[in-house]
């Protein structure tokens, strides 16, 4: 059959480039625009090249920050991972206690992200918080506003509190779809549940468990409303994480060039991150 | 060796599952367990497993009371019909997952898993994920970890049944082999007349929880007790039509067909089941009888046809030998060989087999 050549089929396309364009390419080619181009106001633009990538590279601040915020991220998945599936594991299976648990556990997730900041902050306040002030009755010194370790350990508790369910309702998700006949089948080798857990439970969950760790580090990489809510950043610059940093420079400051490279680094490192990490976690995965 | 169930009756809430049951399983036998999806086949394996606990009865083993025992110390083996390996094992790892556990040495693991591995034509793929197979690779896996270990229970719960047409009938006509020289039994459940036929042995046709009749699989086929048990072990499903017998006269449909027979019962109305492979399009037998029907559906299956039709108020099944197509209403003479109806009270109890 011979195929007739039309051009006119390019028209077709328009629509969904000019919607892409609008959501996705404009913004985006703005914060590249600024990122090589210094600007006095004025629509008047000087051409830079890399230097503000350079600056962003070789600033101690920038270091910092991300230091923080790897921190951070490793800290909350390494809880938030395995407390998610511990807590999936102790779930009733069927029966009514199935939607009590689900609806109780989907609470902190339908919480608004500056609300759950302001609830935390109120919570943990020394002298009025019930947190707060419960823990320094009990002896303990902690004032969150004051102290780095405090700080972070009340945002870490505020994250994990506000996102361990959603580990949780993935791995029930996961373990749901486990059939039974694998169970019986560990039963008639007489396996330990130790056993069960790691040869039957884990690698059956191990897709649904690759895509709880993405979507919490993605989440928690990219952190800003809570943590400024909570803490502002502070004490001093002890938890101003990336995002928080990359506000205050770009809106601070108006240091709008550095921002806008520091903008695309940040990108790059949660693309090529989650990148890695998807990759190692599918190679030899077949399609069952 | 036997296995026996005494008074088992397994209810869950106000449910029965299954209804008081006797079954006595010997040694070196296979045994079939026939019917219908939620018919209590997989629920009654459970219970000879020992995974499951009868809420009455009593289940032993040998001469010794079991009922209540786990499940581990019972040496059992179980195939699923979905194809349980652990995942993240290899072919062979998972081959030799159940001697592990029971402290075999590796020496005697190898020889004993390379064995199973050749009978169940695996030896190429030992180093493979259960992932990377296909469906009927995996449950040759499958298989061999229930035989590898020499277990004195084997369980089979519809093994064939998520495997393409192919692998069926391939594996399917591996099966009886597999099972030889082994000390055992073997229990298999199925839904499919024609593989309780093909493994032999002892079958017990089910329905709806419970036992309708237990015995050499050919006996139970050749003379089913009743006709819910006939119906059970008939593919396509059994014509069924009332008769009337005065003297040596017999008729059915409104004495639009009727024969004389010798058959020795009493005068009266009886129900038969004439299976559709007695209902052919040409002669058979020495008693056949001749009617004319109007064609239905018209279908092929391998070498024999299917004919449905219609005759009186009733749709009949019919199934010959030779692939020929008959159009849709068509009139067609078609005969019933009378020899072979199978004679049921108005209890629906065995008569007579002809």
């Amino acid at each position: 059959m011979n195929k007739t050549i039309n051009q006119k089929a390019w028209f077709f396309v328009i629509p969904v480039f000019v919607l892409v364009a609008f959501n996705a390419i404009i913004p985006l080619m703005t914060v590249v625009n600024y990122a090589f181009q210094e600007t006095f106001g004025n629509n008047v633009f000087m051409w830079e090249g890399t230097r503000w990538f350079k600056q962003i590279m070789l600033s101690e601040r920038f270091h910092a920050s991300l230091g923080r915020q790897f921190l951070f991220t490793f800290i909350i998945l390494f809880i938030q991972i395995p407390l998610g599936i511990a807590i999936a594991l102790t779930m009733p299976k069927e029966g009514v206690g199935v939607p009590v648990c689900l609806v109780l556990m989907s609470m902190p997730l339908l919480i608004p992200w500056n609300v759950v900041g302001a609830m935390w902050n109120i919570f943990a306040l020394p002298d009025i918080g019930f947190l707060g002030h419960s823990l320094n009755a009990l002896g303990f010194d902690y004032n969150f506003t004051q102290q780095i370790g405090d700080a972070w350990f009340t945002t870490i508790l505020m994250d994990v509190w506000h996102w361990t369910s959603l580990v949780v309702l993935l791995s029930y998700a996961g373990l749901q779809s486990i059939q039974p006949a694998y169970y019986q089948a560990a039963e008639i080798d007489g396996a330990s549940r130790w056993a069960v857990f790691t040869k039957i439970e884990l690698p059956k969950m191990k897709k649904v468990l690759t895509i709880a760790i993405l979507l919490r580090f993605m989440d928690s990489f990219m952190i800003y409303t809570e943590p400024f809510v909570l803490t502002g950043g502070g004490p001093g610059n002890a938890t101003a994480f990336l995002s928080i940093d990359l506000v205050k420079m770009a809106l601070g400051q108006f240091d709008l060039g550095p921002a806008a490279a520091m903008s695309l680094i940040y990108f790059f490192i949660v693309l090529l991150v989650c990148w890695v990490f998807y990759t190692l976690m599918m190679r030899n995965e077949g399609n069952q | 060796m036997s296995l026996e169930l005494k008074n088992v009756e397994k209810k869950i809430g106000l449910d029965t599952h299954i209804y008081t049951t006797d079954l006595k399983l010997e040694k070196n036998t296979i045994n079939i367990l026939l019917g219908p999806t939620l018919s209590g086949k997989t629920s009654l394996m459970q219970i000879m497993a020992g995974l499951d606990k009868p809420s009455m009865g009593e289940i032993w083993f040998n001469d010794k009371n079991v009922t209540g025992m786990k499940v581990q110390k019972r040496n059992v083996s179980m195939v699923y019909q979905q194809f349980i390996n652990y995942p993240n094992f290899t072919v062979y790892e998972n081959i030799a997952s159940p001697l592990k556990i029971t402290g075999v040495s590796s020496d005697e693991t190898k020889q004993r898993v390379g064995k199973v591995a050749e009978l169940l034509k695996l030896s190429g793929m030992l180093n493979k994920k259960p992932n990377e197979l296909s469906g009927g690779q995996q449950q040759r896996t499958a298989l061999a970890r229930a035989l590898v270990k020499d277990s004195d229970l084997i369980l089979l719960d519809e093994p064939l049944a998520n495997l393409d047409f192919k692998l069926r009938e391939e594996l399917r006509e591996e099966l009886p082999r597999l099972f030889e020289n082994r000390d055992c039994i073997v229990v298999y459940a199925t839904t499919e007349p024609s593989e309780a036929l093909l493994l032999g042995g002892n079958t017990a046709t089910l329905q709806e929880g419970k036992v309708i009749q237990y015995g050499k699989t050919l006996d139970v086929y050749n003379k089913p007790n009743s006709l819910l048990s006939a119906q059970v072990f008939s593919d396509p499903p059994m014509n069924i039509t009332k008769i009337k017998k005065v003297g040596d006269n017999c008729s059915f449909l409104d004495n639009s067909v009727n024969w004389k027979s010798k058959i020795n019962i009493k005068d009266g109305e009886y129900k038969v089941g004439i299976r559709p492979h007695n209902i052919t399009t040409y002669k058979e037998g020495n008693n056949s009888l001749e009617i004319k029907g109007k064609v239905l559906i018209s279908e092929l299956s391998g070498s024999e046809s299917l004919i449905h039709f219609t005759k009186g108020d009733l749709s009949w099944v019919s199934l010959s030998n030779g692939i020929f197509q008959k159009n849709v209403g068509e009139e067609m003479n078609l005969y019933m060989n009378a020899d072979e109806f199978i004679y049921f009270d108005e209890n629906e109890r065995l008569v007579t087999n002809g």
